[in-house]
């Protein structure tokens, strides 16, 4: 009886597939006109690199694609170092004065609009006098993507067993040494995955960064957004097209590490 | 002192980082958008008249607290284009979270009713579009909605329309454009509960003599409810202050809120206003973000 109400009907199949299809065939058909000879954006003429040519002499584009990447990676990095030392605050901290504080800020940034975070933010460079470019928009993603990296990383650390922490501890490590050659090889690809999190959430954001980068210091997708509120180029469709291939390769690497990580785990614990 | 309290204090040192660091490029920005949203317009650079100048002591803040003004969360309820765009935002999330819904709850039951092992397979294809970048999903609807787009081709290739339909600047491609990107919020708490549901229940509703499709109506919506209500206010509560899909995908017609902001702040460089009207977007925001909350917290009772 089980077997035939839990069995799969037509219509789940088609529900399922319809979405799935739903979801990757603009993308699809977004990389395929990438290879279009043709200027015009919908008509075919044949495969062609032309426009990936296009984007690698359009100097303007360039520019503002390894400001993306700079601004991206330097971001992400700081965000993974302060959302994991705010992760392990929250969860082994214990209580401590000013906790929910902490946590309400950690977590508001998630669900604010980001027109809203944008335009505190720049409010508060303006009153700072500091001149906007690459650092304010840096610190701006890493605020918004050290709360993504703080999610992640909490929930893997609240999963882990804690008696290992104070097996080692028993065994004459600090909480210190304990916390760095115990927890953190445990934790480590939830960091990774908080990394790879923050670098793609902030190689996407249009709004907070047109509000913290000031003349002359385009990101990216600002300077996509404003090629596509003019209408479509192809050369855009290749931009889109690398920068899909560039988040591809790094889940790759992330499903990889996880997998890499939990093999070792697996045999790591008889012992 | 067990091993578990000598753990936490350094493990509250390490939260110092990151919490002055929140403080200072988050609440405080946060004080001056409230600062700004009470002060004057000028024409000036930055263009608002400082209220607070805390240089002068607390004599002058006192003076300037008498000095504070109002007026821009007056004009926020007197002209009418606010109150518009705060209604049509409310409207676009209320509808696009009806039609999420009525699209993600089919997926969400058809991902749930896979055999075990291609459950996690179906779960990664749906996240994996989340990865990437919603600007360029966008784009990929715009290539294919433009007028001489692939739809139009494929609506007159089928002799369904016998000229171009006009699908960019409409309510119907923003609507597209913000169901396409909300989908996986939509899909993953459905899912979510519905892969936790005991079959036996549906065997009993069945052994009962209530068909399929009522014994889906009386037991497993129910008790999906809690999923239904997470995806909703997941996808509600974003979609209220989205600014970059109704200004590429919706005509110049009416805005949203976000839109809105975004207007007063760069074109007209009303920056009192602007922050008025983000004040203003916050208080909209409670209410779903509470109820959100309460969900959770019975959510977590439950599973104890």
């Amino acid at each position: 009886m089980a077997r035939r109400i839990g069995r799969i009907s037509p219509f789940n199949i088609t529900a399922l597939a319809l979405g799935l299809a739903f979801l990757y065939l603009p993308i699809v058909i977004l990389v395929i006109y990438s290879f279009n000879a043709s200027r015009l954006v919908t008509v075919w003429g044949g495969w062609s690199l032309r426009w990936y040519h296009e984007f690698f002499n359009d100097r303007a584009m360039l520019d503002a694609a390894w400001m993306s990447l700079r601004v991206a990676a330097v971001s992400a990095t700081i965000a993974t170092l302060l959302g994991t030392l705010a992760a392990v605050g929250l969860v082994r901290g214990e209580r401590f004065r000013g906790r929910t504080l902490f946590s309400g800020m950690l977590y508001a940034p998630l669900v604010m609009p980001e027109v809203i975070s944008g335009l505190s933010l720049l409010l508060l460079f303006v009153a700072l006098n500091a001149e906007r470019g690459f650092w304010t928009v840096t610190i701006a993603h890493t605020t918004l993507t050290m709360c993504f990296v703080t999610v992640v990383v909490q929930s893997r650390l609240a999963s882990l067993d804690r008696s290992l922490e104070e097996a080692a501890m028993d065994l004459g490590c600090d909480p210190v040494q304990a916390f760095v050659r115990v927890t953190l090889p445990l934790i480590l690809p939830a960091i990774a995955a908080g990394w790879m999190l923050a670098f793609t959430l902030s190689l996407d954001d249009v709004v907070i960064a047109s509000f913290t980068t000031g003349p002359g210091s385009a990101t990216l997708p600002i300077r996509i957004y404003s090629e596509v509120r003019l209408g479509v180029k192809p050369e855009i469709n290749a931009i889109c097209t690398m920068v899909i291939a560039l988040i591809a390769v790094l889940i790759v690497i992330a499903s990889l590490a996880s997998k890499l990580s939990s093999s070792q785990g697996e045999t790591a614990a008889p012992l | 002192m067990s091993t578990r309290r000598i753990f936490a204090q350094p493990a509250r040192y390490a939260a110092i980082a990151p919490y002055l660091w929140m403080v200072l490029f988050f609440l405080v920005p946060f004080g001056f958008v409230l600062k700004i949203s009470l002060s004057q317009t000028a024409i000036a650079q930055p263009p608002y008249v400082p209220v607070f100048d805390f240089s002068e002591g607390w004599i002058a803040i006192k003076a300037a607290f008498a000095q504070l003004s109002f007026d821009n969360f007056r004009l926020l309820i007197s002209d009418s284009l606010y109150i518009s765009s705060y209604l049509r935002s409310v409207v676009v999330a209320v509808t696009s979270t009806l039609i999420l819904l009525l699209i993600g709850y089919p997926i969400a039951y058809g991902m749930a009713r896979l055999p075990q092992r291609w459950q996690p397979i179906a779960m990664m294809l749906v996240i994996v579009p989340f990865w990437t970048s919603f600007l360029i999903r966008i784009y990929a609807w715009i290539n294919i909605l433009q007028h001489d787009g692939l739809l139009n081709k494929i609506l007159l290739a089928l002799h369904l329309v016998s000229s171009p339909v006009v699908w960019l600047s409409t309510d119907s491609a923003m609507y597209l454009g913000i169901v396409y990107s909300y989908l996986p919020f939509m899909i993953l708490p459905l899912y979510a509960t519905l892969s936790k549901m005991d079959p036996s229940l549906l065997e009993a509703a069945s052994d009962l003599g209530s068909s399929p499709l009522q014994a889906f109506w009386l037991v497993t919506f129910p008790l999906s409810l809690p999923g239904v209500g997470a995806g909703a206010l997941l996808c509600f509560i974003p979609i209220i202050g989205e600014f970059v899909i109704p200004d590429l995908l919706a005509g110049s017609g009416s805005m949203m809120i976000g839109q809105t902001l975004w207007l007063e702040f760069f074109t007209n460089k009303d920056w009192p206003v602007a922050a008025a009207a983000a004040v203003a977007l916050l208080v909209l925001l409670v209410p779903p973000l509470l109820l959100y909350d309460r969900l959770q917290r019975r959510t977590l009772e439950g599973a104890k």
